[in-house]
């Protein structure tokens, strides 16, 4: 069993503006941008951050052996509901996920 | 060819002096840097104010100044004091002319106010100017009044109308984080697509290097693209960190909207000119039918106390969750029946999910816990009150009724710390203008005489 913090090197989220949370994936080399971009799931990402999968934007980018994902905050920054005002947080979210 | 000298990511975040001066020495044509961002959330545009402290921003502030008048160029921050709106713009002028006072200096100083009047504003979104971005919001009239404080981001052409007026400093309210950098060379006919990938790449300092702390970063705008040199001894600018920066509170790493068109950086080629500098081409600017600013806009949303408990107690470590359940409900029930008002009640187990909340997959409690009591009610005396009935609870609520009467933590007295007023941000639209400079207010005087 695999999570993908044993495959990337780092996995950052932050905001990008109060309304949308943006997540990089530096995989490090071909192979494991490979095993992430070809093992990691969007409907589960969707899932996971419990958001609706057709608002979630996917970016495969070879050339930086990085998988983006970009998708509506769970909840607005800086309002009640919000835990995290800098998002930084989200990443380990998906640490813990199995490839 | 342009030269645009960037200290730093934002003004009272510190910056590599010996950086500075090399930067200095390369004979910048404007020295730029950003003033603020939303990223420290909503309560500075709710508020008006800094999040930086007035004795880092005046110290920062007065060395830039400083630096501007050895270089003889203009200096640019946008974005000031934190939001952007035109009273954290006043605070910033204040500093200014207490810096230019005390040094003798007398500087042309240009004033870019942001700011929007409500009722302006609720005409505009009558007449269908105001459109939502996604994920959209509903935006009303009741809304837009509602509002203490509305922005507008500048865009490159109302820098550039400050730049025409000569002026040595320019305090710009919020702007985008590009206009600051982009406004000269694109005012000298230097190529636009490079103009905007370079001033996204530049817009954090030496973000986009190999050593963020030094802070100072060199662009140099041509015809054909940008290069990119990190004035700190040890930074380096490689391929990987320059083109990795696009990704940075990005939402598309290849696509960035501005006021008049976006930037696609689907056809860049980054090149190493040697071991520290970066050439970038291929950048594209594509022009919009439309020209729209984006609003940022910031109404309150109560007043909050909040209240901290330490538990130690393993069997209540253990049973954590249904003590707050238990204390919430019970809580909730006697507010109501002894106090009128809307109130919300929130005990946030630290320890366990209090980052992530309902998303969190993974909980593992340690030898403690802390319970943050979150009261957020209509009124300051209301929240206060709440606060006070929830006290009795977090000090002495046993699991059972069976159980001898436990004693918590307190670590302060009162347990009850008052947050005031909160905000919250409520716009997510853009603006669209005849003219740029339609929604912005530009006064010029002269300081330090």
């Amino acid at each position: 069993m695999t999570h993908l913090s044993d495959i990337a090197v780092k996995i950052r989220s932050k905001n990008a503006g109060p309304f949308w949370l943006t997540i990089d994936i530096f995989c490090g080399t071909p192979d494991a941008f490979q095993r992430v971009s070809s093992g990691l799931k969007s409907n589960d990402v969707a899932a996971l951050f419990h958001t609706d999968f057709n608002q979630l934007k996917r970016f495969d980018i070879a050339d930086l052996n990085v998988v983006k994902f970009s998708m509506p905050r769970p909840a607005v920054q800086g309002t009640r509901a919000d835990r995290d005002m800098h998002g930084a947080s989200f990443a380990a979210l998906l640490a813990d996920v199995e490839i | 060819m342009v030269k645009v000298l960037i200290p730093s990511g934002a003004l009272g975040l510190g910056y590599d002096r010996n950086a500075l001066a090399r930067g200095i020495a390369q004979n910048p044509d404007i020295i730029a840097i950003d003033g603020g961002s939303t990223d420290s959330g909503p309560h500075y545009l709710g508020t008006g104010t800094s999040k930086y402290s007035r004795g880092s921003t005046k110290a920062e502030w007065r060395e830039l100044m400083a630096a501007r008048a050895h270089a003889g160029v203009p200096l640019v921050i946008g974005t000031a004091g934190t939001c952007g709106a035109d009273s954290a713009v006043d605070w910033l002028v204040d500093i200014t002319r207490e810096i230019a006072a005390e040094t003798g200096e007398t500087l042309k100083l240009a004033v870019l106010k942001s700011g929007q009047d409500g009722a302006a504003m609720v005409r505009a979104l009558a007449e269908g100017h105001i459109t939502p971005l996604a994920p959209s919001s509903e935006v009303t009239p009741d809304l837009l009044q509602d509002c203490t404080n509305i922005v507008a981001l500048a865009g490159a052409e109302q820098i550039q109308a400050a730049l025409d007026t000569q002026a040595d400093i320019i305090i710009a309210g919020r702007t985008t984080d590009t206009a600051i950098i982009s406004a000269l060379p694109l005012a000298r006919g230097c190529h636009a697509g490079g103009v905007w990938h370079g001033a996204k790449i530049g817009e954090c300092g030496a973000l986009a290097t190999t050593s963020p702390n030094s802070g100072t970063i060199l662009i140099e705008f041509d015809d054909t693209g940008f290069t990119i040199t990190p004035m700190g001894e040890d930074a380096r600018a490689t391929p990987h960190t320059v083109s990795a920066h696009m990704l940075y509170e990005n939402s598309d790493p290849f696509v960035l909207y501005e006021p008049g068109g976006h930037l696609d950086v689907t056809g860049a080629t980054y090149t190493a000119l040697d071991d520290h500098r970066v050439r970038v081409t291929g950048s594209k600017w594509v022009k919009s039918d439309r020209y729209t600013v984006k609003l940022e806009g910031a109404r309150q949303a109560g007043f909050q106390t909040v209240s901290l408990v330490l538990v130690r107690d393993a069997h209540y470590v253990k049973n954590i969750q249904a003590w707050c359940d238990d204390i919430a409900t019970k809580c909730a029930a006697k507010v109501n029946d002894r106090l009128q008002g809307d109130f919300a009640l929130e005990l946030r187990i630290i320890g366990a999910d209090a980052t992530l909340g309902a998303l969190e997959t993974t909980v593992r409690t340690g030898s403690e816990v802390g319970v943050l009591g979150i009261v957020t009610a209509e009124t300051e005396a209301l929240s206060r009150e709440v606060a006070k009935m929830l006290n009795p609870y977090l000090l002495h609520h046993p699991l059972t009724e069976q159980e001898e009467m436990p004693t918590f933590a307190f670590p302060f007295s009162p347990p009850e710390l008052p947050r005031g007023s909160v905000y919250e941000f409520c716009l997510n639209h853009v603006l669209t203008l005849n003219d740029p400079m339609d929604a912005f207010r530009l006064t010029v005087e002269e300081i330090g005489t």
